[in-house]
């Protein structure tokens, strides 16, 4: 079973829910949150091997080009100008979807491949642990988090995926290949805004959808209002205490090392079913 | 010489993004003729200024005026040698006025990109 755990609001507890579920589940633990993986912080995974991620930029052939601009309209990203009788692409906007050397009826475009990132394969005891890294200044991390679930996901079947915040292109990209997803949200006003909007995304891609709700100092009604109408599980309500947040800050996991938290995860494993 | 502003809704104020804004509005000196047209590149999912900077380019503009410019399209107009200049106040017509009377000071700050945040 693949699982994919996600917030909406940054620093909600994503991670902190994956790592210590991987190791309760004895499931990969893949981290998708490319531009600043941080479960390694929690697992200190050994025996590290990195494989490079590239993606493709067009290149142009200016003898080939007829300046038909196909490429041009095509790029829905906006990526490429014509100017001066030539194409010429932005880096930094291109997606890397390859879509310009498909459609150009000369042949004058081509991809040349550069790195953006990495994938880093580890140990933690018998975990699995598989990490998307993006290079500083890249814009799109949706290769490396590609092969990041490829790696994790030949190594185990049974994972938990560590998604990015938010709900664009990097989230949906993590979640597609999972067989239910986890949100966890905080009881708060704004916690509470960004999950519904996770929500709607998963309910969009059709994914069955439990809920963790974190750092509860007090019920929010409107949360849990919501949960009941649309009949989400939750599968834990974790109390807000400062003493957990100092563990946490530790980089310490807590499976394992605290009854509470053990507990508590082992009975996540029983409730979640596909 | 040609002029391109970005215009508003009401068609006839200067509006404060380039890439975003609804209409454009096209002014031939030689001619004193004027021509409003929808921005295609206003709902673009993104590049929108890299996307109406083509559009400048595609309309042989010599000048932009805009409260606002990306460096990506700055960087296409650049390439196209199209000047790009700051408007005074928000009206469209007085901004030509001023173009053409030479009063108009270059656009000499490009944003890094706004991307959803206003």
């Amino acid at each position: 079973m693949k699982i994919a755990v996600l917030s909406g609001k940054g620093g909600t507890g994503k991670t902190f829910v994956s790592v210590n579920l991987a190791v309760a589940k004895n499931a990969a633990y893949i981290d998708c949150d490319v531009e600043e993986p941080n479960g390694r912080i929690f697992l200190k995974p050994v025996d590290c091997k990195e494989s490079p991620v590239f993606a493709g930029l067009p290149e142009f052939d200016e003898s080939k080009c007829v300046g038909c601009r196909k490429c041009v309209d095509f790029c829905r990203f906006n990526a490429l100008v014509f100017i001066k009788n030539k194409p010429a692409v932005f880096s930094d906007v291109c997606h890397a979807c390859g879509g310009c050397s498909l459609i150009c009826p000369t042949g004058a475009v081509t991809e040349t491949m550069r790195q953006i990132g990495s994938v880093e394969q580890c140990k933690y005891k018998k975990t699995d642990v598989v990490t998307g890294i993006l290079n500083i200044g890249e814009a799109s991390g949706i290769a490396v988090i590609k092969e990041a679930l490829d790696t994790g996901l030949r190594l185990n079947e049974n994972a938990v995926i560590d998604c990015p915040p938010g709900s664009g292109c990097a989230v949906m990209e993590s979640i597609s290949a999972s067989d239910l997803c986890i949100i966890v949200v905080e009881p708060t006003a704004f916690g509470f805004h960004n999950f519904k909007m996770v929500y709607r995304l998963v309910k969009l891609i059709g994914k069955p959808c439990y809920i963790v709700i974190n750092k509860e100092d007090a019920p929010y009604p409107p949360l849990d209002g919501f949960c009941a109408e649309n009949g989400l599980p939750i599968l834990a309500r974790i109390p807000f205490d400062p003493e957990t947040a100092a563990l946490l800050a530790n980089g310490e996991l807590l499976y394992g090392m605290n009854d509470y938290y053990t507990d508590l995860f082992d009975k996540v494993v029983c409730e979640v079913k596909p | 010489m040609i002029i391109i502003l970005p215009l508003d809704e009401n068609k006839t104020d200067i509006c404060v993004s380039f890439g975003r804004c609804p209409f454009l509005m096209i002014y031939d000196t030689e001619n004193n003729s004027t021509e409003i047209t929808e921005n295609s590149a206003a709902n673009a999912q993104g590049g929108a200024g890299i996307k109406s900077a083509q559009f400048i380019v595609d309309s042989k503009a010599d000048a932009l005026i805009t409260v606002r410019c990306g460096e990506n399209a700055a960087e296409v107009l650049n390439a196209a040698g199209v000047k790009i200049y700051k408007p005074e106040g928000i009206s469209a017509e007085h901004n030509i006025a001023l173009l053409k009377d030479a009063k108009l000071s270059p656009l000499t700050h490009f944003h890094a990109g706004f991307h959803g945040i206003q």
